[in-house]
């Protein structure tokens, strides 16, 4: 199993419901985030335009963070999903450091926090909160190694990429273009 | 015009605009380690030479500093941690890939090695120095026996050590600054350098002075270099690289970096050491003081630029 | 003689003090919203969700009110069974949390207090405010009738006050819904299909082919179901055009952006219904059938062409003919979207006029992919006595002005406040429940006036909003989080109702805006309208009523219920009478024609900037609404101030730099009451600035949104009237930069 998650900037407005929505429900402190919005503005007027993504941790394949923990805090689980065991974590800070995509934080109470993919969630057989709420369904997600799962649909029937490719991280969010 | 990014909804402390998760903890525990590789490594070199006598400050006074400087720098790294209750965490695993990981455990092995050396140094250095146990005068004599052994030791882990404060900024590929296999030999020569510095203040020995004094010189040249190249090869690389470099090269940490380290952490100290072979009379706590100087801004610097490279927005 | 009411900005005693205090230590991350302890996610078992609809905006999704163990509301989420929303809020629905979470939150009723010269407000109970209230509007009604007692109301509270109201005597109500936002459009629509468009729009945007977005900007503008629907569309492939001066986000996603003068919309509009008509492109069938006054229209745009278009919009010829052939190409299944807030230039009836026509020629008017017919379900009136005769409302000072305004015009209540405008029927007093008139209200001297000049002003509302700083008594309102109100009916495709019942009891000493009213209507001896313990009592009979009851509907949340009345569409050649003057279709006016208006829609030329001065546009950002969500801690945290979006070149012009802060003051010499960061994008015209409204509070007790940003409100001093319903036109307002602090400038 291989989960990953593809967002349409075809079709995200950057609306930044997906940013509530992880906020209310991984209890994530304001002035916090695990996702965000990019708008990437190009061209000049009238020839103009957008590029708006909604970013979060990427679950790279070949994680720096993971790698990079001391203390095995920062591990791999099922499907790929990068996750942090909050007790393990000493704070150190070094896979904020490692993260080309700044995916982490510190959490207030010290440990790092991150996107977990909403695997409490995928347990119980739900779609992450960030696509469950998204009013434009721009965010699919699923199992990349099942070719009838919503984000492998996806990536055939559209041209896509990667984020910052060269920093070797094989990231799992798809952005269809 | 340019393209333009907005990043809406995350202004996360500490984060945003940019990295500044590390202050001046990991600076201070990276100049500290390498300090003390410094003292170590030249400790050991001189044992196993055989030159212990001609070079007494380094091989025996110096190294009663690395115990406290392996400490403060692990204390420093402690302060630096944001969930300290969980500390030893630290110890119940190995993380072979993780340079934070075994740069705690090298230190869990260097700094007991360093308290051993010194012991076994002590009644010289205190004259009527009692171990009162009978125990520890068994050791002590056991160690005074295996001294050339624990010296071959100490050079390879005090290598190491030094290598390990570069690697663990050069293993971010993510912050571009750091993104360079030169910062582990870059730091290595600048922490024996730092070492170097430190003992050479210490000695009253004119000949110990001015063999210290001659290595010093190799190695700050040495350490120019690589930070030319360091700089060259960012200019050829990528994007980000090329940006990363440009701090230095007229941007926020352009003054900061050519005062502060190139001139009066190395340049300056260097050709006061080399007009001292030449004869004129330099204070030896000025150069001394300057390499240290320089080396704690070095890192600090290093650090500080580096979090803010980044490879998008 | 009356004393000046001052507008209080801090109050000093007391609560106020109290609360600014604990709130300005409330920075990121120590925030005591975030309960520290680190908690995990719950899942959703370990909660009980309690039905709800949204009251963030006016589309009310309906939803779930998610409530853990201990009490604390945790999240929203959608209903899945509800057409507003299937299953999914906007971010301000899903931050709707923030609303019930603020720290600065109204807590008790307070009253204006006159201390040592100075007013403050001094916390009261509810006893003491409510007698307050009662006795003031007992007082009005004697002296001058209750007529002289007014309600600026909108959102739910507004329907308990306005039973309230219509109890006590007095139709005089406005909101501005009406001349601050889609009056026009109604009024346009009416006169051309004998039907409002209403709210939420029968527009079938999901199954369109073609939709036309003129200044709607759908995706910043984040009415749910428009949103989702228009994502439905991009992903069928439908043709987007959006005709917006700025690169909105729909912009963005369009096939064809046409980035038009601004203010010359009618031109384009016009041009369009030409080519259809002398392409010969227009529905035939349909215009035969369904409408009157072809030949007079076709004579009307004769000489409207693309190149006469292009002379005023900036529009290419090309351009035109292009996307009215897309439009034709994809008839019926065609939307040229009414929009909503359409008060910009005081001709905006006769826009909406063409923008009817324009649908008219397309057939999309009760077909697939063009506007459905929509239908509810209606809500049994609660058993009470007949409402009184009103001796006179807010239309007897009209002196005919405004003969088309069908609901009551904010700024001439206002008007009806102040003596000098000697209208022929005096406003004495108000109430003001959840709406912020300082800033929703354009021309702020028209309302400080008015405030100034009332005897009498009571506000509710939940949050300390600039509004409260003009009142005499403040009553706090519970959010919508933590009360029951009237029950949601909303025409749709499927006539469909939702229930809101509280989640939570109400924090603090608030209360719910029905209870108000009934204690308020007890204490003015009319009981009788308000015959009910609790206001589950009146829903519970309703519900049963409606085949369902309050304990059904707890469960559910949302019932739907089978269409009565027809089909969604019309069928080919169906029978159909519009509601109109002639039953058709009317592409000539006559309801138009016999006010002495124009029957047919004409383009007038509207003034353009000066040198050095911009035209300010505004509109609206996704994550807020209007001025009520900038306090909202999870909102906030998406955006904490609007910023002022500036051209490049316009930049480059005045030397202004990325994140600068500038004053702006327009074309009468206001200045912006705060200092606003500049934005530089491309996405703005270099004749225009644009700028998020809702922003600029001048409260302190707000304790994030105070002095964040500036108030396009404050700077729309010149309101452009539309002559057939009152519409306030706003965007005929100039501004320009001020780089140094204006109250520097006048120590110096
Ligand atoms: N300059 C400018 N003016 C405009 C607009 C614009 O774009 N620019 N837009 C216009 C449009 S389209 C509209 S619809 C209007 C909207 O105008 P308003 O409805 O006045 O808008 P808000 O600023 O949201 O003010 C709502 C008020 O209600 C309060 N409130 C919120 N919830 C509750 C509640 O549950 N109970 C009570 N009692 N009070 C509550 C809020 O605290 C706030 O004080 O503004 C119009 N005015
Ligand atoms: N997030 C969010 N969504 C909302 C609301 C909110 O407060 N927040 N409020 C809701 C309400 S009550 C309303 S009424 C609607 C209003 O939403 P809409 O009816 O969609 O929008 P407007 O405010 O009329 O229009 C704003 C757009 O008009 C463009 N514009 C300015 N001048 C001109 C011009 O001369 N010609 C043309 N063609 N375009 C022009 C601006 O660039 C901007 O993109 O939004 C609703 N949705
Ligand atoms: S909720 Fe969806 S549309 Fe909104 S910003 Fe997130 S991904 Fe984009
Ligand atoms: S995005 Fe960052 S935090 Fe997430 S897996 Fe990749 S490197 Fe780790
Ligand atoms: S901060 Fe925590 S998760 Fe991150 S590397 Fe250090 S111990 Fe691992
Ligand atoms: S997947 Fe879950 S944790 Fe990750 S950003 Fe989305 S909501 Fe947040
Ligand atoms: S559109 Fe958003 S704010 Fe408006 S009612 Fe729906 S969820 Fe609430
Ligand atoms: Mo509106």
């Amino acid at each position: 199993m291989r989960y990953a998650m593809a967002i349409d900037t075809a079709k995200c407005v950057g609306c930044g419901d997906c940013v509530v929505a992880c906020q209310t429900e991984n209890n994530v402190p304001v002035g916090y985030c695990r996702d965000w919005i990019v708008e990437n503005v190009s061209g000049s007027y009238p020839n103009v335009e957008i590029e708006l993504r909604s970013e979060r941790c990427n679950h790279c394949d070949n994680a720096p963070c993971v790698r990079c923990c001391p203390t095995g805090a920062s591990h791999i689980v099922e499907g790929g999903i990068v996750k942090v065991t909050h007790n393990e974590c000493i704070g150190c800070g070094a896979c904020i450091e490692s993260c080309p995509y700044d995916a982490r934080y510190s959490h207030p109470d010290g440990y790092v926090d991150k996107c977990t993919f909403c695997d409490h969630r995928l347990a119980k057989g739900q779609s992450t909160a960030c696509v469950s709420v998204c009013p434009t369904s721009c965010l699919y997600f699923g199992d990349l190694e099942d070719p009838n799962s919503e984000v492998s649909k996806a990536l055939k029937n559209r041209s896509w990429k990667v984020l910052a490719p060269e920093a070797g991280t094989k990231p799992q969010l798809y952005f269809l273009t | 015009m340019k393209e333009e990014l907005f990043v809406s909804g995350r202004h996360i402390p500490n984060i945003d605009p940019y990295l500044s998760i590390w202050h001046w903890e990991i600076p201070v525990y990276l100049f500290l380690g390498g300090l003390a590789a410094g003292i170590m490594f030249f400790a050991g070199l001189f044992l196993v030479l055989g030159r212990e006598k001609e070079m007494e400050t380094t091989v025996k006074r110096a190294p009663f500093l690395v115990p406290f400087a392996l400490v403060l720098g692990l204390l420093a790294l402690f302060l630096d941690l944001k969930h300290q209750l969980y500390f030893w965490r630290l110890y119940t695993t190995i993380r072979i890939e993780s340079p934070m990981s075994w740069g705690a455990w090298t230190l869990m092995l260097i700094t007991p090695l360093s308290i051993v050396w010194a012991a076994g140094y002590i009644k010289e250095a205190i004259p009527g120095w009692d171990w009162r146990f009978g125990i520890l005068k068994q050791f002590e004599a056991l160690v005074i026996k295996y001294r050339k052994h624990l010296a071959w030791a100490m050079m390879g882990l005090s290598l190491i050590l030094g290598v390990y404060t570069g690697i663990l900024l050069s293993a971010f590929n993510a912050r571009p600054l750091w993104n360079t296999s030169i910062l582990g030999p870059l730091f290595l020569v600048s922490g024996l350098s730092t070492g170097l510095a430190l003992t050479m203040w210490m000695s009253k020995s004119h000949s110990e002075r001015k063999l210290l004094s001659k290595i010093d010189i190799v190695l700050i040249g040495v350490e120019l270099f690589l930070i030319i190249h360091l700089l060259m090869g960012f200019l050829a690389a990528g994007m980000v690289q090329v940006e990363a470099a440009q701090l230095f090269l007229g941007g926020e940490f352009t003054v900061s970096f050519w005062v502060f380290v190139i001139i009066m952490g190395l340049a300056f100290p260097v050709t006061l050491e080399i007009l001292e072979l030449f004869g004129y009379k330099i204070p030896i706590w000025i150069p001394s003081l300057l390499i240290l100087f320089g080396g704690l801004m070095f890192r600090m610097i290093m650090v500080e630029a580096g979090q803010i490279t980044r490879f998008l927005y | 003689m009356k004393t000046r009411r001052d507008f209080i900005k801090i109050s000093a005693a007391g609560v106020g003090a109290v609360s600014l205090g604990l709130s300005s230590l409330n920075w990121k991350g120590m925030s005591p919203l975030y309960a520290a302890g680190g908690q995990e996610p719950v899942s959703d078992e370990e909660m009980t969700a309690h039905s709800t609809y949204c009251e963030v905006c006016f589309w009310k999704c309906a939803g779930w009110t998610y409530v853990d163990r201990k009490g604390s509301i945790r999240k929203i989420i959608g209903n899945d069974n509800d057409p507003h929303c299937n299953g999914r809020l906007c971010p301000r629905g899903t931050g709707g949390v923030g609303m019930y979470n603020d720290d600065d939150r109204l807590k008790t009723p307070l009253i204006r207090q006159t201390v040592g010269g100075k007013q403050v407000f001094r916390k009261a109970s509810w006893e003491e405010a409510l007698d307050l209230v009662a006795s003031k509007m007992k007082a009005v009604a004697d002296k001058h009738g209750p007529e002289a007692f007014a309600l600026f109301n909108h959102g739910s509270p507004g329907s308990h006050f306005k039973h309230l109201f219509h109890a006590y005597g007095s139709g005089n109500e406005g909101e501005p819904a009406w001349a601050q936002c889609r009056g026009p459009r109604e009024v346009g629509f009416a006169a051309t299909f004998g039907s409002w468009v209403g709210s939420p729009e029968p527009t079938d945007i999901r199954d369109t082919n073609c939709l036309v977005l003129i200044g709607s900007h759908i995706g910043e503008n984040m009415h749910n179901g428009q949103v989702q629907e228009m994502s439905t569309a991009i992903d069928r492939g439908a043709t987007i055009i959006t005709v917006d001066p700025r690169l909105s986000t729909a912009a963005s996603k369009s096939k064809y952006w046409l980035p038009i003068k601004p203010a010359t919309d009618m031109a384009l509009l016009l041009s369009w219904i030409h080519v259809l008509i002398y392409e010969n492109l227009y529905d035939k069938d349909y215009i035969a059938q369904y409408a009157m006054g072809f030949d007079e229209l076709k004579a009307h745009v004769k000489n409207m062409t693309p190149e006469w278009a292009y002379g005023i919009t900036t529009i290419k010829p090309d351009v035109i003919r292009k996307t009215a052939r897309e439009m034709a190409n994809a008839s019926p299944a065609v939307i040229v979207h009414p929009g909503r807030h359409v008060v910009w230039y005081g001709d905006d009836s006769q826009r909406e006029r063409a923008i009817a026509i324009l649908n008219a020629l397309l057939g999309s008017w009760g077909k697939r992919g063009g506007f459905y017919f929509k239908e509810s379900v209606p809500v049994p009136k609660y058993p009470q006595p007949k409402y009184p005769h009103h001796k006179w409302d807010w239309k007897d000072n009209l002196d005919g002005k405004y003969p088309l305004s069908a609901m009551g015009i904010t700024t001439e209540l206002l008007k009806a406040s102040i003596p000098e405008f000697n209208c022929k029927h005096q406003i004495k007093s108000w109430i003001v429940a959840g709406t912020n008139l300082p800033l929703t209200i354009p021309d702020k001297e028209l309302f400080r006036k008015a405030a100034q000049s009332v005897d009498f002003i009571a506000v509710v509302d939940t949050m300390p909003m600039d509004i409260t700083g003009y009142a005499d008594v403040i009553l706090p309102e519970c959010t919508y989080l933590e009360r029951y109100d009237y029950i949601r009916s909303s025409p749709h495709r499927e006539p469909n109702i939702a229930l809101r019942a509280p989640a939570v009891q109400p924090k603090y000493e608030t209360k719910p805006a029905w209870w108000i009213a009934k204690q308020l209507g007890e204490r003015l001896g009319l009981g009788a309208y308000f015959n009910y313990n609790d206001i589950e009592e009146v829903l519970d009979w309703q519900l049963k009523k409606m085949g369902t009851s309050l304990e059904e509907m707890k469960r559910i949340g949302v019932k739907k219920y089978p269409r009565k009345s027809g089909g969604l569409y019309l069928q080919d050649g169906e029978d159909y009478e519009f509601n109109t003057n002639t039953g058709k279709i009317e592409l000539y006016s006559t309801e138009f024609e016999d006010y002495g208006f124009d029957p047919l829609p004409n383009y007038t030329e509207h003034p353009q900037p000066r040198e050095g001065f911009y035209r300010l546009i505004y509109g609206r950002a996704p994550m807020h609404t209007f001025s009520r969500t900038s306090n909202n801690p999870n909102l906030w945290d998406l955006m904490a101030t609007n910023s002022v979006w500036v051209n490049p070149k316009v930049a480059d012009l005045w030397d202004l730099r990325k994140g600068q802060k500038v004053w702006l003051k327009n074309q009468d010499g206001i200045v912006s009451d705060f200092p606003v960061e500049v934005r530089i994008t491309e996405r703005i015209r270099w004749d225009s600035v644009y700028m998020v409204h809702g922003f600029g509070h001048d409260n302190k007790k707000l304790s994030r949104a105070y002095g964040h940003g500036a108030s396009d409100s404050k700077l729309i001093t010149n309101v452009m009237i539309d002559p057939m319903m009152g519409g306030t036109g706003m965007r005929g307002n100039f501004v320009t930069f001020l780089t140094e602090n204006p109250e520097k400038e006048v120590e110096s």
